[in-house]
């Protein structure tokens, strides 16, 4: 537990360099000699600050989303966007376009949930009723379930000429984020705690059905609990920012080649990390081409496809 | 006591349990033994309620297994299943300590630790208490899961096959630590044995199940006789009495 410290200084020194990186220039000088003028206060508070706490709320909430999923399906290869969960998500979102485009945000994102439950929860119901002999054919089966998915809420889209508004989520941005419009991420923070007080008991999940009937944990209900955390917190983030892909994979695997599954021990490290990876990949994209902003989920794209293949690869050395 | 009454279970069409009835006393360590495929697994699941009951009924000391709630019943048998796979990664000490879940809840006691701590010696784990499960030798990691069985610490404690994998001295350690488990501290003990010596030398009670039916059942005296292995196996064997154990043979 000690050695979280430094880890938390180094995500409060990343916090606080994504505060002043940016088109418009703040600096922490001049904020804190009180030099800056009220138009930098202002970039700063109604800008900076919802940006990057966004980014700390949706980095650890996905990451451990993505670590519950992985004990739920019982396959490392699971991730929010690997198992439909993400694009059911944006299906919600397509229906509330649709039916009531001027719904509180707090709404859309229960909607969305919903979705993104009854979308997660198909895939489940899936890998139960066909049980398959190669752990990689998991992730395939929830691709393939996204991709009908997405096409579904794609021919609305384009039917209801909204395919501008679904454009935008699809690919994770922060650069939209303002006070105001970020706040149901704390949902998804009370989540990642409601998970954290739960970790024993996805721990116990992870290891199966019979060996939680045994230890007398009702299998079916922790489930149920962790499709709802997985889904809400997927919807938050997908409403406020759009698809953060690859962050519930990278963030995990790493997590546990380092450390092991006992989420009691590790998921303060995945809340962490996942913080910290997507500040990382945030400075990068809005740093690497400015004053162009390289929007988070393609940075994360890169970075989560090359992990991903290197998670492949190993395992086939491992076989081998 | 285990009151198994007219159990049946079918996949499909194909019976794999057939209408068996039998009583296993408290205390003292009961073997199953039979061939491959004679349900003996597909039994010892239900009893522990890992698969649900076609007809009949199993009590646990006057409880219906599949009406009692699971988090009661954890704390008064257990069970050791015969192909174990996890995926997540863990660690020996932390499986080990998952067998305490039913009393702690995730918040071990002093208590608690105790428990693992004398599962784990008993074991010999010791020094591998710190190492993954995926970095351990098969009969190592056998080893740690019936720690963990041992340290939940349950009156009834059932191992489906649990000297797989394991060395001729591990082996023999192990049936002793459960033949002790029963004499000593009074648990019940139930194992399925594909080894008819140790069936015949360790257990007070031997249960012979076949074609997914009760097929004999007695002391080992009344078992392990030729006319029954043979009937039972479809192999020859020669019996021999030895430093009073009978002791088979069959090659
Ligand atoms: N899920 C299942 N679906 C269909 N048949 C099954 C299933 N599980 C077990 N069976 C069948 O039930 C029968 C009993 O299986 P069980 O595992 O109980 O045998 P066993 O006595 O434990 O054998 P072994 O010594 O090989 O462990 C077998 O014929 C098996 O093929
Ligand atoms: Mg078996």
């Amino acid at each position: 537990m000690k050695s979280l410290i430094p880890a938390l200084l180094l995500i409060f020194c990343l916090a606080v360099v994504s505060l002043f990186v940016g088109v418009s220039d703040v600096s922490l000088w001049s904020v804190l000699n009180g030099t800056a003028d009220q138009r930098q206060v202002m970039i700063l508070l109604a800008s900076r600050v919802p940006r990057t706490i966004a980014l700390l709320l949706a980095g650890s909430g996905i990451a451990i989303a993505g670590m519950i999923l992985q004990m739920l399906a019982r396959n490392r290869f699971v991730e929010p966007s690997t198992t439909g969960t993400v694009e059911s998500a944006g299906l919600g979102m397509l229906v509330v376009l649709l039916l009531a485009p001027d719904m509180p945000v707090m709404a859309k994102m229960l909607v969305a949930a919903v979705f993104a439950l009854a979308g997660t929860g198909m895939f489940l119901a899936v890998l139960r009723a066909i049980p398959l002999r190669s752990v990689l054919m998991v992730p395939l089966v929830g691709i393939m379930l996204g991709g009908m998915i997405s096409a579904v809420t794609t021919f609305f889209a384009y039917r209801f000429d909204l395919f501008q508004s679904m454009g935008a989520w699809a690919n994770g941005d922060f650069s939209a984020v303002l006070r105001g419009r970020y706040e149901t991420l704390w949902v998804a923070f009370a989540l990642t705690i409601a998970a954290y007080i739960a970790a024993d008991r996805f721990t116990v999940a992870g290891m199966g059905e019979e060996f939680s009937t045994n230890l007398g944990l009702n299998y079916r209900r922790i489930m149920a609990i962790g499709l709802v955390i997985v889904s809400m917190v997927t919807a938050s983030v997908v409403v406020t920012a759009g698809v953060v892909p690859f962050l519930g994979l990278i963030v995990p695997n790493i997590v546990s080649m380092a450390m092991g599954d006992n989420l009691r021990k590790s998921l303060p490290w995945i809340g962490i990390c996942g913080a910290g990876l997507i500040l990382a990949c945030d400075i990068v994209g809005r740093t690497i081409n400015a004053p162009f902003e390289i929007p988070v989920g393609t940075v994360l794209g890169i970075i989560g496809s090359l992990f991903f293949l290197y998670l492949l690869l190993r395992r086939q050395s491992r076989v081998a | 006591m285990i009151g198994i009454s007219g159990v049946s279970k079918s996949y499909g069409q194909t019976v794999v349990i057939d209408d068996v009835s039998l009583t296993l006393p408290k205390g003292g360590l009961t073997s199953i033994i039979g061939p491959n495929g004679a349900g003996k697994s597909t039994l010892m699941s239900m009893i522990a309620r890992l698969l649900p009951i076609d007809r009949g009924t199993v009590m646990v000391d006057g409880l219906d297994v599949a009406l009692t709630a699971g988090d009661a019943l954890a704390k008064r048998l257990s069970i050791l299943r015969q192909d174990n796979h996890l995926a997540a990664r863990l660690t020996v000490s932390d499986l080990v300590s998952f067998g305490r879940y039913p009393y702690s809840k995730g918040r071990l006691t002093d208590e608690d630790r105790g428990h693992i701590e004398r599962a784990l010696t008993y074991l010999g784990l010791d020094e591998l208490k710190h190492r993954f499960l995926d970095e351990l030798s098969g009969g190592q990691r056998q080893r740690a899961f019936v720690a963990m069985v041992l340290a939940q610490d349950t009156d009834y404690m059932l191992f489906d096959e649990p000297l797989n994998n394991l060395d001729i001295r591990h082996a023999v350690a192990m049936m002793k630590l459960l033949r002790d488990a029963a004499k000593d501290l009074g648990k019940t003990v139930v194992v399925v044995l594909h080894d008819i010596n140790f069936a015949s030398c360790y257990s007070d009670h031997i249960v012979v199940m076949r074609r997914g039916r009760l097929f004999r059942q007695g002391v080992p005296e009344e078992i392990i006789r030729e006319e029954i292995l043979i009937e039972t196996y479809e192999t020859d064997f020669k019996v021999r009495d030895m430093d009073g154990n009978r002791i088979a043979t069959f090659y």
